[in-house]
């Protein structure tokens, strides 16, 4: 939070345009009359998935961020001054201010991660993509991000990449879950060790009928 | 143990789809219509007499707080904003109802929107949950095309609206006032009360503010009886069932949905496979979210779950979600890992909050490895009380209580840590 932001960095375009004004107008209309204002945050985030999904196809590829020139057209669309956009985009962590990654590596450490060992998982990113945190490999590929508590916490440690949780982490799964990401192949989103979301990885201590009618493990 | 045929969250684990055809299945939306013809005061009396009490923390009765919004309409439009944005370390059970239950919480929603007087709910959902905000907004669809919202939703009479607004990544937004703010596209920051958002909040209109947890619970309330309900749990002050999430040094982190006022042992036991290592290798726990502060062992052994017994140990409830920390654990470097986390999530609106943050952790980091002077635990714990209390908003509260916590119980490890550092620094000199 309180993010440094050049707005005058060499990287940033010098337009943008919204591709989906349908999108942006049903933004719109998710609030009532005159409150417009509402939707700047929605109309951000739609910024940074349009940068994104063009960086994804580009060469070196790059991952979604806000550039100063989309935080003024979002002001423009819902007539505020350009600053009381800059206000929203740099309080919220979300809105990534300058380029990043292709795969934004979001590594919670909050203290229910820390205890389950998520130092060894910020280790195991940094000398797999040979960053440091808070850098981008060279070939635009990853971002390696310390974040604070993602709200998976019965199922740490776990990391962010992009829009999805992977959890119950391992050394050696975060370090497979890199290098299938880099060569392209699908992954697995979610517990990495083929547990049942939030439920005991003994099985289930609760439900029991409904657990012997679905066939879900139960805890002995 | 709570009895299964007492669970409200059938499917909390996701073993069947969150879907309206399977979600019905399971009991939702059933003559949703029915329930609301008894009417507003029936609704909100029902509640009262539940005993339910907020689920994101605070603990405020609910059916008090829904009858606080006017009766009428002076002309503004009333709100229902379901605080979806979880964030306190340890928790993570709005996630699942989010993302295995959302009917539950849609209908929750027409029936508590229709007890307040509202015709629009907001979900605010913390940005993070991308998949789960697409699984809600899948549900939002679902409704809307079987009728269960809009006009005349579920055939009630009552037109209602449920929109969803996605966060941006800042813990603050889960304290009501700075999401409100945030819903206004603005940035996080609690605003003074008064006035109270039942009398002004969503854009200046009465507004209730209401967890997930809470929300997704009134529709078994109504259909099983406020009676049922308030018969589960400790006593008439703490009652009904829980989501509980267990994270930290157990053999199996869970999340599970038990009686309030279960023993904390029998919690940790029954569905977590135990501490790591065995009981006897606890070293401390903090049972309801980051804010809350830590207990030790001997505490541990007998404390139950629920507000009242939590507060009388000088901790408390709040979101339920237990962090287990066995005999290995850094107790100091685990508390500072906190502070940092509350320097980070400050809004800065409020110098002591902005700036006392910043020096907790601070001299939190130097405790953690000693380089310390005894005084300075006092200097520190004087520091927590100049926060607290002193802010806009509970942030600074919940930052000066966890350390509050770590030295009420184990400022001999400090103090332990802070001579050996020194006497280290003697004898290499």
């Amino acid at each position: 939070m309180k993010k440094p932001v050049d707005l005058n960095a060499s990287y940033q375009p010098s337009s943008f345009e919204f591709r989906d004004m349908d999108k942006v107008a049903e933004i719109i209309s998710r609030y009532p009359q005159g409150k417009q204002r509402s939707a700047i945050m929605p109309l951000l985030d739609l910024a940074q998935r349009q940068v994104g999904e063009d960086g994804a196809q580009a060469k070196p590829p790059y991952g979604g961020w806000i550039p100063r020139a989309a935080m003024d057209k979002v002001a423009e669309i819902v007539d505020v001054p350009p600053i009381k956009v800059y206000e929203v985009a740099t309080f919220y962590s979300m809105y990534n201010l300058e380029p990043v990654g292709k795969y934004l590596v979001q590594m919670c450490t909050t203290t229910p991660c820390m205890l389950c060992g998520s130092g060894d998982i910020v280790k195991t990113c940094e000398s797999q993509l040979g960053i440091h945190t808070g850098e981008t490999t060279g070939d635009g590929m990853f971002t390696l991000m310390e974040v604070e508590c993602l709200g998976a916490c019965v199922n740490a440690p776990m990391v962010q990449i992009n829009d999805d949780y992977y959890e119950d982490l391992t050394p050696e799964s975060m370090k497979q879950l890199l290098i299938e990401l880099k060569s392209g192949r699908p992954v697995t989103v979610g517990p990495q060790n083929g547990r049942v979301t939030s439920m005991s990885e003994a099985g289930t201590t609760t439900l029991v009928a409904q657990a012997d009618k679905l066939g879900v493990k139960k805890a002995v | 143990m709570l009895a299964d045929q007492d669970r409200i969250f059938t499917n909390i684990y996701g073993w069947e789809p969150f879907s309206l055809d399977a979600a019905k299945k399971r009991g939702d939306w059933d003559n949703t219509k029915d329930i609301i013809a008894k009417g507003r005061d029936w609704i909100i009396n029902e509640m009262k007499s539940s005993g339910l009490r907020g689920r994101g923390g605070a603990g405020f009765p609910t059916g008090m707080k829904w009858s606080f919004m006017p009766k009428e309409s002076d002309g503004r439009p009333h709100y229902l904003v379901i605080n979806a944005d979880e964030s306190e370390p340890g928790t993570c059970k709005d996630r699942d109802i989010l993302r295995h239950e959302p009917h539950k919480l849609l209908e929750g929603a027409l029936i508590a929107g229709f007890a307040m007087g509202a015709h629009r709910a907001y979900i605010y959902m913390r940005g993070e949950f991308f998949n789960e905000g697409s699984t809600i907004n899948r549900a939002i669809k679902e409704a809307y095309d079987a009728g269960l919202l809009g006009k005349n939703a579920a055939g009630s009479g009552w037109d209602f609206d449920v929109v969803l607004h996605r966060g941006g990544g800042a813990y603050i937004c889960g304290e009501e006032t700075a999401l409100i703010e945030s819903i206004e596209g603005k940035k996080g920051q609690p605003r003074n009360k008064p006035p109270f958002p039942a009398g002004a909040g969503l854009y200046s209109c009465p507004t209730t503010v209401n967890n997930v947890e809470t929300i997704a619970v009134a529709p078994t309330i109504m259909r099983r009886g406020g009676a049922w309900f308030a018969g589960i749990g400790k006593d008439e002050k703490n009652t009904g069932t829980k989501l509980f999430c267990i994270s930290g040094h157990v053999n199996h982190r869970c999340n599970v949905e038990e009686a309030m006022g279960i023993p904390l042992k029998e919690l940790i036991e029954k569905h977590a496979g135990g501490v790591r290592g065995g009981w006897d290798n606890l070293l401390a726990i903090i049972p309801g979210g980051s804010s809350t502060p830590l207990l030790p062992k001997h505490i541990c052994d007998t404390v139950t779950m629920d507000f009242d017994s939590l507060r009388s140990v000088q901790s408390g409830l709040g979101t339920a979600g237990v962090i287990v920390m066995d005999k290995s654990t850094d107790i100091v470097a685990a508390i500072a890992r906190l502070t940092h986390f509350y320097m980070h999530e400050s809004c800065g609106q409020c110098t002591p909050c902005r700036e006392g943050t910043g020096w907790l952790y601070r001299i939190m980091q130097r405790m953690a490895i000693g380089n310390a002077t005894l005084e300075e635990i006092d200097m520190l714990l004087d520091l927590t009380k100049e926060i607290e209390g002193h802010t806009i908003c509970a942030h600074g509260d919940a930052s000066a209580w966890p350390i509050q916590g770590l030295f009420r119980h184990f400022r001999p490890e400090v103090e332990k840590r802070i001579m050996e550092y020194r006497k280290g620094a003697r004898d290499a000199a």
